[in-house]
């Protein structure tokens, strides 16, 4: 399993987990964990998932990422998870 | 598993508080290029340096994009050139040719800055080296992302003096032929004494003789992210400060080793060390003095500025060491004037002065850095500013450096803008009394006694 972390931090509209969920479906991407909270209409989104099986080139799954945030008008991250795992754990 | 608030925390660091890795440095032997034909040495050296680097600048973006983290700056060192050149270089105009062929496989292989056009002359000089030395002037002003370093002194061998005078000189013909650029020229060159053989950053980067073939040295930075975890605990004691410090630390150098480690696989070549450096630049908020500041200085350069700067370097390295087991290079808070908006503004303000600077010098790494002089400055006072860093480096067992750039046409209340990473800076006044029968006495001040430590 290769874990790697997905933030989507904008304005709250209807429908950000269903494209940000259709394209990880699309491309055989597993979501393991998600967490939701919208703070003064702020939308907080954080989703550990595995890339283990999917064919893509990680940087293009960031790419394609940024470009489904834009088109809602968020912004989202898709890091690894080992830049969190060496910063918080000893 | 890893928790929001820890992955906010991240990438708070990143996006808000300038966190970043300001540097991963391939350093490159280049002692199996020496030949004493100029064209097969300008060919050997462009080759190994083309073939070991040519994926330097794509893994660093690739890494970059992986973890989301900003990697600035990708550079290479290479072995000390005067060693290189010597059976090569008849003439000094020869040394400029090996710069041109750096600058050249430098540009071709998309890095910003290449280190080692350099000498080691801490006791001696050989003839090649004189000639590098002479040569530096005219190097740095026909090339653009070339850096030159000359070791003048260390704990172990004293201080050569006859370089010291030479290096005053050479400051100046290279502030001379870069006129038209703000004398740009003296920003890509530094003095040390007891230069490290690992240093990843610019200008005094070197490959040094006892390294490997190629090895990955990686530079951390985050003034910023230091300074805004210190907002939180104000008015706290020294105890909660220096703690909050040493975690902040940790968690910024574990960044620096994973980069490191992630661009070592991929390139396949051995990692070296982390050099846990807080290196400012002139963005707004990421800077030394602003830590200092917040430490509880009104501005740098204030009383207290000294045990401040003690302190937060101490507590650097402390967190530092305990995230990666090879740490090297500079390690420590960097105190450069034009490239650290606080520090600028604490010039401007008259809160910080050159002495005050050299005070710090005693407690941090590096030295005096980027620190821009009226123009009319004597060969020998800059020899003489050099001669004090040197001594405070040697008698302290720690590297000290000087890279002090005296503007051509420029005078105290004049402002220099060299732009980018170097950012710009008030002329400081220098002591104007003379220094010139200590300079020209010529021979080496010995080395210090390494007992009765008092």
């Amino acid at each position: 399993m290769k874990k790697a972390i997905i933030t989507v931090v904008g304005k709250d509209t209807v429908g950000i987990i269903a494209k940000v969920c259709t394209y990880l479906a699309e491309h055989q991407i597993n979501i393991l964990d998600i967490s939701q909270t919208i703070v003064q209409d702020y939308f907080n989104m954080m989703m550990i998932v595995d890339i283990g099986a999917t064919k893509q080139d990680f940087g293009d799954i960031c790419a394609d990422l940024e470009t489904v945030g834009e088109e809602i008008g968020v912004v989202i991250k898709c890091q690894k998870e080992e830049i969190f795992d060496s910063m918080h754990r000893i | 598993m890893i928790n929001k608030m820890e992955v906010l925390e991240t990438n708070h660091m990143i996006e808000q508080e300038n966190l970043d890795v300001r540097t991963i440095t391939m350093g490159i032997s280049l002692l199996d290029c020496i030949s004493d034909d100029m064209n097969r040495l300008r060919d050997n050296i462009y080759r190994k340096i083309y073939n070991s680097a040519r994926d330097l600048v794509s893994t660093g973006e690739a890494i970059s994009k992986e973890y989301g983290i900003p990697i600035v700056n990708k550079r290479i060192s290479v072995t000390p050139i005067a060693l290189i050149g010597g059976s090569a270089c008849r003439r000094d105009e020869d040394f400029v040719k090996i710069a041109l062929t750096l600058d050249a496989v430098a540009k071709e292989v998309g890095v910003n800055f290449i280190g080692g056009y350099s000498a080691l002359v801490n006791k001696g000089m050989t003839p090649a080296d004189e000639r590098l030395i002479r040569s530096i002037p005219q190097a740095l002003a026909v090339t653009e992302r070339v850096c030159s370093s000359v070791n003048l002194g260390s704990s172990k061998t004293g201080i050569n003096m006859d370089a010291v005078r030479m290096m005053g000189e050479v400051i100046k013909e290279t502030a001379e032929h870069t006129k038209e650029q703000d004398s740009l020229g003296c920003a890509k060159l530094v003095v040390f004494c007891n230069a490290p053989d690992d240093n990843p950053f610019m200008a005094g980067a070197f490959h040094g003789v006892t390294e490997a073939d190629r090895v990955i040295n990686v530079g951390v930075s985050g003034p910023g992210v230091v300074k805004n975890a210190l907002q939180q605990v104000r008015g706290e004691s020294f105890e909660v400060l220096c703690e909050t410090i040493k975690k902040t630390a940790f968690k910024v150098t574990r960044v620096g080793q994973l980069v490191a480690k992630e661009a070592s696989r991929m390139l396949d070549v051995p990692f070296g060390i982390v050099d846990l450096s807080l290196a400012p630049t002139p963005a707004i908020g990421d800077s030394v003095a602003d830590i200092l500041c917040e430490i509880g200085l009104e501005q740098a350069g204030a009383p207290g500025t000294t045990a401040a700067l003690a302190l937060l370097n101490d507590q650097v390295k402390k967190g530092g060491v305990m995230a990666s087991s090879y740490v090297g290079g500079l390690s420590g808070a960097f105190i450069p004037v034009s490239e650290d908006q606080g520090m600028i503004n604490a010039v401007k303000t008259g809160a910080l002065t050159i002495e005050k600077l050299e005070a710090m010098t005693c407690v941090c790494s590096v030295g005096l850095d980027m620190i821009a002089i009226p123009g009319s400055t004597k060969a020998s006072t800059i020899s003489g500013i050099i001669a004090d860093e040197m001594a405070i480096g040697m008698v302290n067992q720690k590297t000290t450096a000087v890279r002090i750039i005296p503007v051509v046409g420029k005078d105290v209340g004049d402002t220099v803008e060299f732009g980018g990473l170097l950012g710009y800076a008030p002329i400081m006044p220098v002591n104007s009394f003379s220094c010139d029968a200590f300079v020209n006495r010529g021979g080496r001040i010995p080395a210090p006694i390494h007992s009765f430590k008092n």
